[in-house]
C-alpha cells in the first residue's frame, strides 16, 4: 500500500521554493536595471551593486531559496522537486509582465501553460522513493513511495 | 559571430556541470535524511555544520560554482538566445537520467513527461 509522504507543511516548503526563486531573481533584475551595465573593466561596481536594496533583497530570497531547496530535497527525489518548482518559471514570467510591465509574447505564454502542464504532471505522482537498506528484503517491500 | 564548436562545449560543459551539483547535493540530503527532523534533534547550528561538512554537499556546491563560470564563459562565445534555453532545458533531462542512474530513483514514465514537458515549456520561455 502507497503511504503519502507529502505533509501541508512539505507543500509550503515547496511553495517557498518558488515564490523565493521567482522573487529573488526579480529583484535581481530589478537591481541590476537600476545599476546599469557592468563593464569587465570595472568589475568593482559588483560589489557597490550587492549594497544596493534590490541586489541585496535579491540575496537574501536567493538564499532562503537554497535553504528551502535543501530541505526539499531531504525528503523528496530530486526528479520530483525540480519540475514542481519549476513553476517559479512561471511566477517570474507573470512578475514580469504585471510588475515590471514588460512585453510577454505568445510563445512566452505557450511555455508557461506547458511548464504548468509538467509541474501538475509530475505531483500527482509519488515524490519519494525509499532507498532499500535490507537487502534480504523483496523490492516490493523496499520501495514505499510516497503518493497522495 | 559564434563559434559553434566552443558554444556546444560550453552548453555540455554547463549542463554536465549543473547536474553533477544538483544530484551531488541531492545525494548529500539523502545522507543526512530529512532535515527538519534533525534540526529538531540536534538544532540549527549542529544542522547547518553537519550539511557544511558533508562532502557531497561540498562537491555538488563547487559543481554549481564551476556551472556558473562555464555559463559566463559559454555566454562570451555564443548568443544568450540559445545558451539559456539549450541550457535551461537540457539540465532538466539530463538531472532526470542522472537521478535513476546515480540516486536510484524511481523515474517512471511520469516523470519522465514532466521533465519534457518542463525542458520545452523553458525553451519556449527563455527564447
Amino acid at each position: 500500500m502507497h503511504k503519502s509522504t507529502m505533509t501541508f507543511r512539505r507543500w509550503i516548503i515547496l511553495v517557498v521554493v518558488m515564490l523565493c526563486s521567482a522573487c529573488g531573481d526579480t529583484c535581481l533584475s530589478v537591481g541590476m536595471k537600476r545599476v546599469g551595465p557592468v563593464s569587465l573593466m570595472h568589475l568593482g561596481t559588483l560589489i557597490a551593486a550587492i549594497r544596493t536594496p534590490w541586489v541585496a533583497i535579491g540575496i537574501v530570497l536567493l538564499l532562503g531559496f537554497f535553504a528551502s531547496y535543501l530541505t526539499a530535497l531531504s525528503w523528496a527525489d530530486l526528479t520530483f522537486v525540480l519540475p514542481a518548482t519549476s513553476f517559479g518559471y512561471v511566477i517570474v514570467a507573470l512578475l514580469s509582465r504585471f510588475w515590471l510591465h514588460e512585453h510577454v509574447s505568445l510563445s512566452r505564454w505557450i511555455g508557461v501553460l506547458v511548464i504548468t502542464a509538467g509541474v501538475g504532471f509530475v505531483t500527482q505522482g509519488p515524490s519519494y522513493t525509499e532507498v532499500p537498506k535490507d537487502p534480504a528484503l523483496p523490492e516490493d517491500a523496499t520501495e514505499h513511495v510516497g503518493q497522495h | 559571430m559564434p563559434t559553434p564548436a566552443i558554444a556546444i562545449a560550453g552548453i555540455a560543459m554547463v549542463v554536465l556541470t549543473a547536474t553533477t551539483g544538483d544530484v551531488m547535493t541531492a545525494s548529500s540530503m539523502r545522507q543526512l535524511g530529512d532535515l527538519d527532523t534533525l534540526k529538531a534533534e540536534r538544532g540549527l547550528p549542529r544542522t547547518i555544520l553537519a550539511v557544511m561538512t558533508n562532502a557531497h554537499f561540498v562537491i555538488g556546491v563547487l559543481s554549481m560554482t564551476l556551472s556558473f563560470f562555464s555559463l559566463l564563459f559559454t555566454l562570451s562565445h555564443a548568443d544568450v538566445s540559445l545558451v539559456a534555453p539549450a541550457t535551461g532545458s537540457l539540465t532538466f533531462v539530463s538531472n532526470a537520467a542522472a537521478a535513476k542512474l546515480f540516486l536510484k530513483e524511481r523515474v517512471d514514465t511520469r516523470r519522465w513527461i514532466a521533465a519534457i514537458l518542463v525542458c520545452c515549456g523553458v525553451v519556449l520561455l527563455k527564447r
